[in-house]
């Protein structure tokens, strides 16, 4: 058998890995739908890694988790088409999903997840319990896979016997980010990887997470976050999403240095690292907290805390405008040619 | 003087049967005078926290001594002389939910400032009001709601609303920050300033990130394993870093506008 042609066939030439079309998701309470994800379109090309950026209850982590159809009630993918690797995940049931998409095509390290591991199971018996539920893959080659994949990326190899305790805080984070990308998926989600750590712990889950693109072990990856610093270090394209909605789609540079929607760069204007350039420009902090999802604000739900808000933004919804390749805004002021 | 700590040290000893010692504070001194801002910067581990109990009062030394203007604060005995250093010293935790309970309104983090001040005969409502204003919340948004209700930034603000009740001469903040969004820490951070700049508040403020105290302190004390590694002014700390540790520190904060080598 022609095992090259056999590997090409099922091979999406396009540059695009992901593609997520007018998502909406929403938490069904007592009260109605809190809209956390409201109609969101995505799309993340192979070997990229994409910021997620945004305060809490944004809806960031509704969004990453719907991408990868991870829901379950009390939340419901409302409409919306998401494309992974060619298949179309919004139509595939929860046995298909599990067969052949978790873990083989996309994983996901959650935010809990230095509280993943099992407190009475060492680290290689967890690592078997998972493979068994995705592949027929022998125990004894699950043992060796494990080793290399350790190995090759620079994790000490004890640790597969070890218990969770035993291992410090980011060792245990280094350690889930290594099993959730046993498989090779092509897409890994990192919801958060870093915030219970130290500095000197993330920078090395930082490393190991971007060792994993260098050695090709994942294509792209979608990094969630609310510390843009952190995301400059790693991130190639950052999208920003305030009140279930992406406000503004960008490279790392452009969002850094030429953002044009006012809650990007009052994100940016809120970091607070040690450097000439923020020394300079002084401590400045969005005020007001985000909207409750429930009753969203009409017309730019941003416009409430907006520096710049005009009669147009209480009443029409920004519409996403392209502004450059690859770049979207939605804000009234770029809209009319205001920014 | 405001505080001395003098050799202040805490071994804790933990197992049964095969006992441990584990220094978790080792031979720490250090000042700090009043209006003075400053940051006790290490991370998970260092001793940072146990430091802090030991000056509020909630864990006791295992040698050395905190002086307080002038009173060796373990020696203080009657309810009369711990009063005068609870509405001196006021901490600030990491989780503010924490501090609330839970069953009532948050109304009641005031009302019990009241009784420790023993004060009644003021207009308490509007002393809340003007406190509330202070730190930027609405009073008709907070008031006669549950701590669940609330954001952890709001939170947070309504501890420090009691500040201005109380208006303390130091304030311990333990990582006051670290579980709030990056778009608010820095209106926080400034409450903390402005309590200093009017009332000549002197503030620990208790790190693990280096660009957060850059920002505040009149002095950062640099702590390692259970001991203070380095201290000097934000400039001499972030430009000329003496201690292999420090060094290692501040390369490993991530920076906005500099990218790490490697990466």
């Amino acid at each position: 058998m022609n095992t090259l042609a056999l590997g090409l066939e099922g091979v999406d030439r396009s540059m695009s890995l992901l593609e997520a079309e007018h998502v909406k998701a929403y938490y069904r309470v007592r009260e109605g739908f809190v809209k956390a994800v409201d109609d969101v379109s995505l799309h993340l090309d192979r070997g990229v890694i994409m910021g997620l950026a945004g305060e809490s209850g944004c809806g960031k982590s509704t969004l990453v988790n719907t991408l990868m159809l991870n829901i379950r009630p009390p939340l419901y993918l409302i409409d919306g088409r998401i494309t992974l690797d060619g298949n179309l995940l919004s139509k595939m049931d929860k046995q298909t999903l599990k067969k052949k998409v978790w873990g083989v095509l996309v994983s996901i390290v959650p935010q809990s997840a230095l509280n993943a591991l099992m407190p009475t199971q060492k680290i290689i018996d967890l690592i078997k319990d998972i493979v068994h539920a995705h592949t027929d893959i022998s125990d004894s080659e699950i043992v060796s896979m494990s080793r290399r994949r350790f190995e090759e990326l620079n994790l000490p190899v004890e640790a597969l016997n070890m218990y969770p305790h035993e291992l410090s805080g980011g060792m245990r984070q280094r350690a889930v980010i290594a099993i959730s990308t046993l498989l090779n998926p092509k897409l890994l989600i990192v919801d958060e990887p870093t915030s219970a750590l130290d500095v000197s712990t993330q920078k090395q889950v930082l490393k190991l997470l971007v060792d994993l693109r260098k050695a090709k072990i994942i294509e792209s990856m979608i990094f969630v976050t609310h510390d843009i610093a952190v995301l400059r270090q790693i991130a190639d394209r950052i999208a920003i999403m305030y009140a279930g909605k992406i406000v503004e789609s960008a490279s790392t540079d452009d969002i850094l240095y030429n953002s044009k929607h006012p809650y990007t760069y009052g994100l940016i204007n809120a970091v607070v690292t040690p450097e000439p350039e923020v020394r300079k420009r002084g401590l400045i902090s969005i005020p007001g907290e985000p909207p409750n999802l429930l009753k969203p604000p009409s017309g730019c739900r941003f416009h409430p805390r907006c520096p710049y808000a005009m009669d147009i933004c209480r009443r029409e919804e920004p519409p996403l405008v392209e502004v450059g390749e690859g770049w979207t805004v939605a804000c009234h002021l770029v809209a009319s040619g205001r920014r | 003087m405001l505080l001395e700590v003098k050799n202040l040290t805490k071994i804790f000893t933990v197992g049964f049967l095969r006992r441990k010692e584990i220094v978790a504070v080792k031979d720490i001194s250090f000042n700090v005078k009043e209006s003075e801002f400053v940051s006790l910067v290490g991370e998970s581990g260092s001793g940072k926290t146990t430091t802090a109990r030991m000056i509020l009062r909630l864990l006791r030394p295992t040698s050395g001594s905190v002086v307080f203007r002038d009173r060796d604060v373990w020696s203080l005995r009657t309810l009369n002389d711990l009063r005068w250093y609870w509405r001196q010293v006021h901490g600030i935790f990491q989780d503010p939910f924490a501090s609330f309970n839970p069953l009532y309104k948050v109304d009641r983090v005031f009302y019990q400032v009241f009784t420790l001040l023993g004060d009644n005969d003021v207009d308490k409502e509007s002393l809340v009001n003007e406190a509330l204003k202070e730190v930027g919340l609405r009073p008709e948004e907070v008031l006669g709601r549950y701590p669940h209700e609330l954001s952890g930034g709001q939170r947070q603000r309504l501890m420090i609303a009691r500040c201005y009740l109380l208006k303390p001469k130091l304030i311990l903040a333990d990582e006051p920050i670290s579980m709030i969004d990056a778009s608010t820490r820095a209106g926080i951070l400034q409450l903390f300033s402005k309590l200093r700049d009017e009332y000549k508040t002197s503030i620990i403020f208790i790190t693990h990130d280096l660009g957060l105290a850059y920002y505040v302190s009149d002095r950062v004390l640099i702590m390692h394993k259970g001991s203070i590694v380095e201290e000097g002014s934000p400039e001499e700390i972030m430009e000329h870093p003496q201690h292999p540790y420090t060094k290692r520190l501040r390369e490993d904060v991530p920076l906005l506008y500099r990218k790490w080598s490697g990466f």
